[in-house]
This record gives C-alpha cells, structure tokens and sequence, in this order.
C-alpha cells in the first residue's frame, strides 16, 4: 500500500512537469494504451504516421479499414447476432429441459424453441422424478458407440489424435455421441474440432451456455484482431462502468443485445445517448431490478394471491452512485428515491412480445418529485426519468466523474487533478462528448509525460491479449483464452457488483493472479493453450532480442540477468515464456 | 505435542534443505511452541438480511413490517424464547447450545452510506466514514512481531484477487487454491523467482517475493494430502473450499495469523424467501464443517461474520428487502462464550427504527472486531487498528 501511495504522490507532483516522452516513448505509449497490446509491425506504421495522426484516427474507427480476419471469426458466432427473442427461442435453459425431459413441463410451442429442445431431450432417458439439477442419463450410454481407445484418445490424445476419433464416427452417430460424452470429455472435444461442430456439440447438450461462449469468444477475437483498438479499448470501458452481470436470470439472454446495441454504437458519442440507451435496456432494466417497480400510487390487481408490488430504488441509486455522479456527487437518500418514482412504468415487454424496453405508463409514479433541486412537476410520464437523465448528464459532478474514469483507464491510477478539470471542462462545453473528452485526454501533456509511462499494471484481459498479439498467436478457439483471464481474476461478463472491474493496479497484483500470469506465460509459450497456436521458431534469437520483440523496448537489465542466468543452465523454460511473464510485460 | 516440530523439521525444512530454509521457519521449529492464536473473517458480500438470519420471532412489528417474507416463529430455531435462527441455519444450533457460538444482533457500521461499494470498503478497511485509509483492518491487527523473519502467510484471504481487508505493510498473500498454487513448470519457476527478485518494479518486487515464498510453503503443505478431521463435512462452494483451505493452513503450522474470506450473493432486492434459504444453508453447513474440522484445534481459532449493512425492516414490492442499517454477526472459537445473543435489541416500532426504514446500529463492529483482536490475538494496540475509534465498548464476548 505504501508503495502505491509513494507511486501516486510521485505522479502528482510530477505530473503537470514531468519531462514528456520522446518521440518513441510517444509512440509505443500510445499503442500500450489505445490499444490492447502493440502486434509486430505497429510500431514501425504508427511511427510512420506520427503518433498525433494516428490517435486521431483510433478517434474515428469509422475511418479505419477493418480487419478481413475479424468478420471470419465472428461469423459462426450468431448468438451474438440474435434478438433477445430468437436467443431465448434457440437456446433454451438447462431447467426447462429437464423439466420437459422429466415430464413435468410440455414441450415449448415455438416451433424454435421446440425443435432447440427436442434435440437434447429425445436423446436423454426420461425419468418422470428427475430432480431439477440431477443429471440426465443419455439414452445410449458412451461405451456402445465408441471403443475405449477412442474415448482415452480423446481424453489424453493430441490435438489430430482427437480429430481422428471425430472423423471416424458415422454421421447419423455423431449426434448420439455428442449427447453420451460426459461434459468434461466433451470439452476436451472441444478445441479439437471446427467452430461448426463446436456449435454443434454445444447446441446438443448445453445450449444455454452456447451465450455466453459466444460473447466471450467474440470479446477476445474483438480485441485481438480488431484495427479499431479503441473503440474496442472503449466497449470495455463502458460495458464495465455501466456493469451488467451475465448469470443473473435473464440477463443471460439479454447481455449480447446490450453490448450490440446499447453499448458499442456510443462509445464516442454523446453521454447522453449512452446513458439513455442502458437505462432502457432490457438487460440494466433487469440487472438492476428496475423492471418490476412501480409506483405506490399504481393500481394493484384486485387478486388476493398476487403479492403487493412497489417501488424498487436499486437502479435509481446505482443510476447516480456508479453511473454518473459517483459515490460524492452530491446526492442524498431523498434523492435516491424521487429517481426511483421516476423511473416507475420503465420495464420490459414479455419475451414472447418482443422482450423490449416498454413504458407502462399505468404503473408510472405520478406525484410530484424533486430530484437535486429540481422540481419534477405531477403528472408526467415517461418523460419525468428522461428529465432525470437530462439533469444527471448535465451534471458538473457527472463530468468530474466521468472524466476521472476515463482518466484512471488510460492515464495513470491517480490521475493528475489539472488533466480531470481540463477533460471535465470538455465534457461540460461540448454536451459531454465523449471523442471530444478522449481527444483532450489523450493529446494532453500529461498523457505524454515521462510520470505515466508504463505505470499501469495490465489487467488480465490485458496481459492475455497483448501477449497474443505480441507473439502474433494464431488464435482459432478462443475460448480457453477466457478461462485463462478468469484464473488471473477477470471472469469476462461476471463480475457480481454492479460496481464492474477496478481500474487500480493494485487489484490486479497479488500472488495468486501473478503466479497465474507467469503460468499462463508459459502455457502460452509452450503451446500447450489449447486453441492458440504460438510459432516458437519466431523466437530463437538472444534473449535481449526476443524482449524486444514482445515489448517493443529493451527489458529492463535486472530481467535479463535472470534469463540469462537460466539459459546457461540445462533444460529451460521458453525464453519468450519467461518474457510475458516478467515484471516488465506486466506493465503498460 | 511435538508434531509439529517433527513436521517441520521433516518436510519443512527439507523441503529447502536445511542449510537454505528460511530463517523463520527454522526458527519456529525450535522456538518454544507458543501456538498462534488465529483470526478468520467472513464477509458476506452483498448485505445479508439480518433480521432474516437471527429472527427476533418475539417481536411483533416483525410480522406486520414482513407480511410475505418474514420467517414464521414456528419456523425459526428457538434460541431463548425471543430470537430464532433461521431454518437453513439448523447445524449451527448445536454450536449455540453448547455454548461455542455467540450472536450479535443490531450490530454494524455508523456510517449512514447504504451504498455497498462504499459500506464494504468502510468495513474492510476499519475506518466508516473516511475514504483514504488504504489498508485494512485485519493486517493492522496483526500483533507486531520484534523478529524480522517472519512467515509469509501470516495474513492470508481465499480468493483470486487480495481482499482489501488484508492489505497492508505486513505481508499479505492471495491464495485461490492451495493444490495450484505454484509455478507449474519447475524450470520456469526459479528463473521468475530470480526475476522478481531483482527487479526495480517495487510493486511487482513487493509481490514477488511474497507470492515465492508462499509457493514454497504451500509446497511443503501439499506434501501431505489432506482429510478434514472429525467427519467434518465441508459443502461444495467456494465457502467450503476457503474454510477448509483455511483449516489445512492453521494445521500446518506454518504462521498463519488472519485469515479472510467472502461469500456474495446476499443482496436480495426481489424474491428474497427461497434465495437466502439456500444460501444460508450452505453458510451454516460450510461454518459447521470449519468448526468440528479443527476440533480441539478450534481453542486457538476465533471465526467471527459480518456484511457491509443489513436490510430494510419493512418488505419492499418485489418480496424483498433493500439496503438497511444494522445487521447481525456471528462469532466462534478461541474463548468466545457462545450460546448468548449480544448487543441491545433497539426493537422494530415505527419509532425504534433508523431513518424510519431500518434496525438501529447499538453495538458498532468495531466492538466485536476490537475485543477478538485484543483478548483473542492478544494486540493490545487498538487505536492502531481501528484509527478513530476512541471509545470501543466490548460485549463481552471473551472473558476477562
């Protein structure tokens, strides 16, 4: 702790004169945080360009030519493409199958829906008192359609030994054979064989999760091959400030429309259109409980069994704690409440209507509200939260907030209090335009100073990222990557707290998560991540060399004494392991 | 007992070579067996629903406020005629009756926030109220020790990230799992020991030698494999697994001193009835496996719960509760005098309520946390370790 504070003070004082970088400092500063990692080759076009033209464009991804092999990754990912409504219809949950299974719930009428569940369940033995979490026995066991060879094959086997298992089953069993493996073979299965009959396996025994797999590999592949970096640096950014948990009921089927339409289509725009466009989402509407409020004065069925329903404050309260004003801006519990009044009729349609944003004016608090000062006069609508909304953009505590967050992601843990007012001062003059924010931010003096170079610790999405795009990777399943991140403590789209991930180095940095990295590290290296491939031959130079191939600088001498140490000894460890794990790779 | 010293000078010891261990663990093979006395927090992330978890069935407000959710009396697990766990909580009776556990009702932080980001952070950190403490409250309690040499799990939290309740100048490690926790190429491991070590990165330097020092211990703990003692039966879940972690450290021997670990999922705004039964029933059974794990074991080991704020008295529209005030710990082990609920009960009357929503606060944390750190881990530096705090009040909890 002493330490950070140390660090911090230093950035204080030395912020606002801290000597700036040279012009290739500059260069791999802006790649170490515009992007999520510099590939080979990035520093020499961004040095051609010049850093300041290149941070302008980055501010106009729709300027820049995206990247063919992205659209070909994303492509069999279409749970990412889905309505709300054709992602519940297609991928149903694990309880309503069992139940359809065990007889106690009739096959869904969605002629989708139906034929989703009919896959799974005709193939499992139907017990009528199969509990709701028991397993279901498949209805030809494993070991009447595959030898044991072929099951130790594919549960040890190499990568080719598994495909030729696959290969050798007949079509018309191969479906019997995807439901008869024990979930933990089949994801053994999984990295062996192709995207679509990765799909498929997953489609025949656990849809529901086919999600949130998709969003994780989607997110990595973004990031990993996207040109527009920042506007994929930004996507995190905001889907993490206006955090929505995945696991939480229907969120499941929710989260991919949210990040796709209400997230990503802002994330250089106007504050106001973002905030706007989560605080009608389905998916905010239901993470945070604002769905089923309704207002004191609303009519309550007359039907004795149906439970009073009122208002519920938990989105009203995160509304300004996390999502604009913060935790100091100034607002009271009163405050918190008159929000929530307001935001009563805003709720979501049935799934089977559409599932989306609906206001249900009949449950909508008409009283009178106050909300900061501002009297909200009675009898409005809709348009009383969308007068909250307006009151919280304009907000001067908003723009302090905002701008600090922005600034704590891209410049320094404790960022310098003259770079916040600057970008504050931005957000207010420009309607809280969030290129405009970014532009001030990242053409600053201090986001060039000498102070904040490589101050920041990589988070795990971060370190896994850039270490991919280092080493220029191939990545054909990224799947295991995401399992990878959440071991370094960053579970892609599961973080409980509506609080999201910390920006803080000092969250990241414990023995755990480091002894994780360095594993990972070495995984990486030794291509034994399942789904990535590494070409080790790339890295056979000197050890000083291979550093400045995965940090585009030279390593620190303390770093390389100690490889070097190494290398003299017998066997050893991958030079280029040892580089993605070292202190110096940690930092960006 | 001399296994311990055995232990350590067989597997411990060996484990370096006598001549390269650590200077503390050899000399806490020979130093003369004062066991330390250990502290394990579990925070309950979230804001449990107190008045749900140590039901004052006695009190009739309780009913009228709660008209769905409320735990009927017959329900709960009578505890002296006035209170009741529970149903879920049933294995913890037995601790109750035979005077292990103690309970304290209307207990918390002063602090006003309701915001569980803030309320937790004020918790952990020791200091309601004031943001810029940067440590917690569990690593200051750590009685100072004149030996430079000390182990490097004296404090540890169970988790993938360190728990701002255990930050601090002393040592801190992050354990997830005590099986994995290692580098698992043995050539790479010494390189990135040597690596950290030199480095000029204080942070990552600080880290480093922690995070190697407690691989080697934990080396040496792995050595034996590990069956909870007692028939003790740890649920699945991670507060199953923390505890028994836990448990295995605090036999090993091998200094550990303050032990955090947390468990969420307690925020419940909507249909609270059937989510709190299940999670509470895994909290009971994960407690009650931890206690008879350790069995004679326990006299050295204090347990103590809390969560940032409990919830409101009265039933929100969604079968639920939000964020309240005061709430309810647990406490067990060391000398602790179980079978008693502590504290004053404010009662649940419109007018005995906080802010007209919520139980009111009349026993602080820091009460319960202070007596557990002076009279359990014998640190009698309390201004140290709750800044601020000038007048602790102690329940009573441990004699003396």
């Amino acid at each position: 702790m002493r330490k950070l504070l140390a660090v911090s003070a230093l950035v204080l004082c030395l912020g606002a004169r801290s000597p700036k970088l040279s012009k290739d400092d500059q260069v791999i500063h802006a790649l170490n945080r515009l992007t999520f990692g510099p590939r080979p080759g990035d520093v020499e076009a961004v040095r051609k360009m010049g850093v300041k033209k290149w941070i302008d464009l980055q501010l106009h991804p729709e300027r820049i030519a995206e990247n063919p092999e992205l659209a070909q990754r994303l492509a069999p990912l279409e749970s990412l493409r889905l309505s709300q409504v054709d992602t519940e219809r297609n991928y149903p949950n694990p309880q309503m199958i069992r139940a359809i299974a065990a007889g106690r719930q009739a096959m869904p009428e969605d002629p989708v829906t139906r034929a989703a569940v009919e896959r799974v369940v005709r193939r499992f033995k139907v017990k009528k008192d199969t509990a709701d979490n028991g397993p279901l026995e498949p209805a030809i066991p494993l070991e009447q359609l595959l030898s044991r060879e072929q099951i130790r094959m594919i549960r040890t086997g190499t990568v080719d030994q598994k495909r030729a298992v696959i290969a050798a089953i007949p079509g018309d069993q191969m479906d019997d054979v995807a439901i008869a493996l024990p979930p933990g073979l089949r994801l053994q299965l999984l990295p062996a064989v192709e995207p679509m009959l990765r799909r498929k396996l997953m489609l025949l025994t656990a849809p529901q999760q086919l999600v949130a797999f998709d969003l994780s590999e989607g997110k990595l592949y973004r990031a990993i091959l996207s040109n527009r970096q920042l506007e994929e640096q930004l996507v995190d950014f905001w889907y993490n400030h206006f955090n929505v948990f995945l696991d939480k009921g229907a969120d499941r089927y929710l989260v991919p429309t949210y990040e796709r339409e209400a997230i990503r289509p802002h994330v250089l725009g106007k504050f106001r259109d973002l905030l706007e466009a989560t605080a009608k989402s389905p998916a905010m509407l239901f993470f945070l409980d604002n769905w089923e409020s309704v207002g004191a004065t609303a009519p309550q069925r007359g039907n004795a069994k149906r439970p009073v329903r009122g208002l519920n404050e938990n989105y009203a309260r995160e509304l300004m704690e996390l999502h604009t004003l913060g935790v100091d801006g100034g607002y009271t519990q009163k405050d918190v409440t008159e929000v929530a009044r307001c935001f009563t009729g805003w709720t979501i349609r049935q799934p089977r209507e559409g599932g989306d944003f609906f206001y249900n004016d009949r449950v909508h608090d008409k009283g009178e509200k106050t909300v900061l000062g501002v009297k909200i006069p009675a009898g409005g609508g809709r348009d009383d939260a969308e007068k909250v909304l307006d009151i919280l953009a304009r907000h001067p505590a908003t723009a302090r907030f905002i701008s600090k967050k922005l600034a704590r992601r891209f410049v320094a843990d404790d960022p310098p209090q003259k770079l916040i007012d600057k970008m504050a001062k931005t957000f207010r003059d420009k309607n809280g335009d969030i290129r405009e924010v970014m532009k001030t931010m990242l053409t600053s003096d201090e986001f060039f100073s000498q102070a904040v170079y490589r101050a920041k610790v990589k988070t795990p999405f971060e370190m896994i990222v850039s270490a991919v795009r280092a080493t220029g990777a191939q990545v054909d399943f990224a799947f295991p990557l995401a399992n990878q991140i959440a071991q370094l403590g960053e579970p892609l789209y599961r973080k409980l707290e509506p609080t999201g991930y910390s920006d803080a180095n000092s969250e990241w940095v414990n023995s755990a998560a480091l002894l994780a990295r360095m594993n990972f590290a070495l995984s990486l290296a030794q291509n034994k991540v399942p789904g990535s491939k590494l070409d080790a031959s790339l890295f056979s130079g000197a050890p000083a060399d291979i550093a400045r191939q995965v940090l585009f600088t030279d390593a620190k001498p303390e770093t390389l004494a100690a490889i070097e140490k190494q290398t003299q000894g017998s066997a050893s460890a991958p030079v280029v392991g040892l580089m993605l794990g070292s202190p110096d790779f940690q930092r960006r | 007992m001399s296994t311990r010293r055995v232990f350590l000078k067989s597997s411990g010891l060996a484990m370096f070579g006598v001549g390269a261990a650590p200077l503390w663990l050899a000399r806490a093979a020979d130093a003369p067996s004062a066991r330390k006395k250990v502290l394990v927090a579990v925070f309950q992330r979230g804001a449990v629903d107190g008045l749900n978890v140590v039901v004052p069935f006695g009190e009739k407000s309780y009913y009228a406020l709660r008209p769905t959710i409320a735990i009927p009396a017959e329900s709960a697990v009578d505890l002296d005629g006035f209170f009741g766990l529970h149903p879920s909580l049933a294995p913890l009776k037995p601790m109750f009756d035979s005077n292990k556990l103690a309970i304290v009702h209307a207990v918390g932080s002063p602090d006003p926030t309701r915001s569980h980001f803030d309320a937790q952070d004020y918790m952990e950190s020791g200091t309601p109220g004031r943001k810029a403490t940067t440590d917690g409250w569990l690593n200051r309690a750590l009685p100072a020790l004149g030996d430079a040499h000390k182990s490097p799990v004296r404090a540890v939290s169970l988790g993938p990230s360190l728990s701002r309740a255990v930050r601090g100048h002393n040592d801190a490690v992050a354990i997830n799992n005590l099986n994995e926790f290692k580098v698992h190429e043995a050539d790479g491991a010494a390189t990135f020991e040597s690596m950290y070590a030199s480095t000029l990165d204080t942070m990552l330097k600080g880290t480093g030698r922690e995070t190697f020092d407690a691989v080697k211990l934990m080396q040496s703990i792995q050595a034996q494999p590990y069956t909870p003692a007692n028939g003790a039966k740890y649920p699945g879940g991670r507060l199953g697994q923390s505890l028994m972690q836990i448990a295995r450290l605090i036999k090993a021997d091998v200094g550990l001193e303050v032990a955090f670990t947390d468990v969420g999922g307690w925020d419940t705004h909507v249909n609270e009835v059937g989510q709190l039964a299940n999670l509470l029933g895994n909290f009971g059974q994960s407690l009650a496996a931890f206690h008879q794990d350790l069995g004679d074991r326990i006299e050295d080991v204090a347990v103590v719960t809390m969560s940032e704020f409990g919830r409101t008295a009265k039933e929100n529209g969604n079968r639920g509760t939000d964020h309240g005030h005061a709430n309810v710990m647990f406490a067990f082990g060391g000398a602790i005098r179980g079978g008693k609920v502590y504290g004053e009960w404010p009662g649940l009357a419109p007018e005995q309520l906080y802010e007209n929503r919520d139980l009111a606060l009349t026993t602080d944390f820091r009460d319960v946390l202070g007596e557990l750190v002076v009279k359990h881990l014998g640190n009698g530096q309390l201004a140290g370790v709750f800044p601020g705090y000038t007048q602790p009040k102690f329940r009573g909890l441990i004699g003396g």
